[in-house]
């Protein structure tokens, strides 16, 4: 079967900030560039981001990059990469002044500055107090940021491929990349991209979890693709976790209610916080209280029919309380979890948010990997930035308001690397004849299976055996089982089976195709999880309590191929700085 | 011929929320509507993602976009 082929200097799967930063770096530098997209690039889910953009401009109060950097390598329990950190906290107000100039509708202050608001694990003086580094368009700075870079984009001629979905990495014999192959959703079409330059900016991917605060297009569609083409995945062990997301479908409850009053209770009616926290108790620290609700979970104090989730109450606070303060949670509660919280508590469970590992790249979005000679070998024509990559800024947990900063500095690094890159290669190289099989072949199975596997059924299960053998808090046992579980899953994956094999508009075919790069993301961070025997960050076990440096500090790669495990060292060497040596995290 | 299809892929959006609030109306109003009814829900759809959330949680009654209102109304009762 013959495959269309269009050329391009540069191809980027992903349109959220990232992938649009990249984008805009690479056309206003006059190359030939093409954005896929799932979905209308600004219905990305960028536009969830809410907190702002954190940059040291010391607006408001003194600031130093510097001290934003202690911030972020002290965030990531010492996992972080210290030169991508020195270089993203560097960089940071440079990059938020672009934005302005490119027309973002920055919140000021009185003498025209861009306003700055504190956020939590942002310090002044290397842990002193509290910094105001946060730069926000009141809480839609993720959607100002989307419709700012796309208005741009579209004045510089970025062609945008809207809803077409990436399939796999084409790879020649030398493991070069030379493009992707990709569905046009409107047609079910499949084209080969080729291009010198292939850049990967497709979000995370917690749709793994039954409780996620993600959109559903975060399926994780850039990971798969490189795991399925030899790309080892980095630190997939690590995911942040809100403590409170809505029962059953994980949107997430803001930690405002617990500061106004409210407070968790188990099927007993105990408002169990007080054992685990005498003094902060609701209020103690995110991983606290959602190590505390999965301990009571697994404990057997969990409410309802299947003793899986805890009750939020906040009745208590009264109507008017509730109504003033807190009237966008009312109305997550009462659409969500059908239970207006003026009357009755909303049933709630830890909910995955962030995910910190991916597809392992340098800070100049160049992605590496144990290829050739050494541990971070480049992989020619292959680049990844924002939360599918791993630089590694957010080591073993991400600060808020690192993460929209993080796709504005690896995105324009990431097109100033490739405008280097491709004046070197000034030819597209040979693409072998079989650059398309791959994704064929996986169409051509979907279409052909028989007696085959439910997909929304095996989608549920994959997502319940992550949510409970692999979620905030993790068990020895339940990793090991876990293990065995989603091994399972992925075999019934390889079987599912579509009742609908039109060609257009199928998303009863996309949603396979998506399964398919879900379960490589699932067994990645399972698989991961059961290895690392620590605490670190996000990744909390019960059998291994602390922060094992001698043995641990250390990223990890997950290979799919042979679900090998590698491990690889953390760059402590900031760029010019001293190092932040590895202490105990205090708070 | 895939209009309804069509309509459920522009479903998926970047905000959670939203993906849940559409997904059960396209379960459970979608194959009722009308032809002005399947242009009304398909203008909301066009919307950017914060405005459509406020549109529906605010329940504002914006005289620029009354012609929107009964879609609305099925959007903001699911």
């Amino acid at each position: 079967m013959t495959v269309a082929r269009r050329k391009f200097d540069a191809v980027i799967v992903g349109a959220g900030g990232g992938g649009m930063r990249a984008a805009l770096q690479l056309s206003e530098a006059g190359l030939k560039v093409a954005v896929l997209s799932k979905v209308f690039p600004t219905r990305s889910h960028t536009v969830a981001a809410q907190g702002g953009i954190a940059a040291a401009l010391g607006n408001v109060t003194e600031d130093n990059w510097h001290w934003h950097m202690y911030d972020t390598v002290k965030g990531s329990d010492y996992l972080g990469d210290q030169d991508a950190i020195e270089f993203m906290c560097r960089q940071a107000s440079e990059v938020v002044y672009e934005l302005e100039h490119y027309g973002m509708p920055f919140d000021r202050l009185e003498n025209g500055k861009i306003y700055q608001r504190p956020f939590g694990g942002q310090s002044q003086n290397f842990g002193g107090a509290q910094a105001t580094r946060s730069c926000a368009v009141a809480d839609r700075t993720g959607h100002a940021m989307l419709h700012t870079l796309y208005q741009r984009n579209v004045r510089a001629n970025t062609q945008f491929f809207v809803e077409w979905m990436g399939l796999d990495l084409i790879r020649d014999e030398h493991g070069d990349v030379l493009g992707v192959s990709a569905l046009d959703i409107e047609t079910g079409e499949v084209m080969i991209l080729q291009a010198r330059a292939t850049l990967f900016a497709t979000g995370g991917g917690a749709r793994i979890f039954s409780a996620s605060t993600n959109a559903f297009i975060n399926t994780g569609d850039g990971l798969a693709m490189a795991a399925r083409a030899g790309v080892p995945l980095q630190d997939m062990e690590f995911w942040q976790f809100h403590p409170t997301g809505v029962y059953g479908v994980g949107i997430l409850i803001s930690e405002a209610v617990r500061g106004e009053g409210g407070y968790l209770l188990n099927k007993d009616g105990e408002r169990f916080m007080e054992r685990y926290a005498p003094h902060a108790k609701d209020l103690a620290s995110r991983d606290v209280v959602s190590r505390a609700m999965t301990t009571e979970i697994k404990e057997g104090r969990g409410c309802g029919r299947d003793a899986d989730h805890l009750l939020l109450k906040l009745d208590h606070l009264g109507a008017d309380v509730i109504k003033a303060r807190l009237p966008g949670i009312r109305e997550i509660a009462i659409k969500f979890a059908h239970a207006d919280p003026v009357r009755e508590p909303i049933p709630v469970v830890p909910t995955a948010h962030y995910m910190m590992g991916g597809i392992p790249t340098n800070f100049h979005g160049q992605v590496v990997a144990p290829y050739k000679t050494g541990p971070e070998e480049v992989v020619q024509g292959f680049y990844a930035v924002g939360e599918c990559a791993c630089v590694s800024v957010h080591g073993a947990n991400r600060l808020g308001t690192n993460s929209l900063l993080d796709i504005l500095v690896f995105g324009r690094a990431a097109g100033n690397q490739i405008i280097e890159d491709l004046k070197r290669n000034t030819h597209h190289k040979h693409l072998p004849g079989d650059a398309a099989d791959k994704a064929l072949a996986r169409l051509a199975r979907l279409d052909s299976q028989k007696d085959g596997e439910n997909v929304a059924q095996v989608g549920d299960m994959l997502r319940k055996t992550m949510q409970a053998h692999c979620g905030v808090f993790r068990f020895a046992d339940l990793l090991k089982q876990g293990v065995d579980k989603i091994s399972e899953v992925a075999e019934r994956v390889k079987n599912t089976e579509i009742r609908d094999k039109s060609r257009v508009f199928n998303t009863a075919r996309v949603e396979a195709l998506e399964l398919d790069n879900l379960v490589e993301v699932a067994v990645a961070t399972m698989v991961s999880a059961q290895a690392r025997k620590e605490s670190r960050g996000a990744h909390a076990r019960d059998d291994f309590p602390h922060r094992d440096d001698d043995k641990w500090l250390k990223h990890t790669l997950y290979f799919s191929e042979d679900r090998r495990l590698d491990y690889k060292p953390v760059r402590l060497k900031p760029l010019t700085v001293e190092s932040f040596p590895p202490k105990a995290r205090i708070y | 011929m895939k209009e309804r299809e069509r309509a459920r892929w522009r479903c998926r959006r970047g905000l959670l929320e939203l993906d849940v609030v559409l997904q059960r109306f396209m379960d459970k109003h979608y194959a009722a509507l009308d032809e002005a009814g399947i242009r009304q829900f398909e203008m909301l759809l066009d919307f950017p993602d914060t405005d459509l959330w406020h549109m529906i949680v605010q329940k504002d009654e914006d005289e620029g976009k009354a012609g929107l209102q009964p879609v609305l109304r099925l959007l903001q009762s699911v």
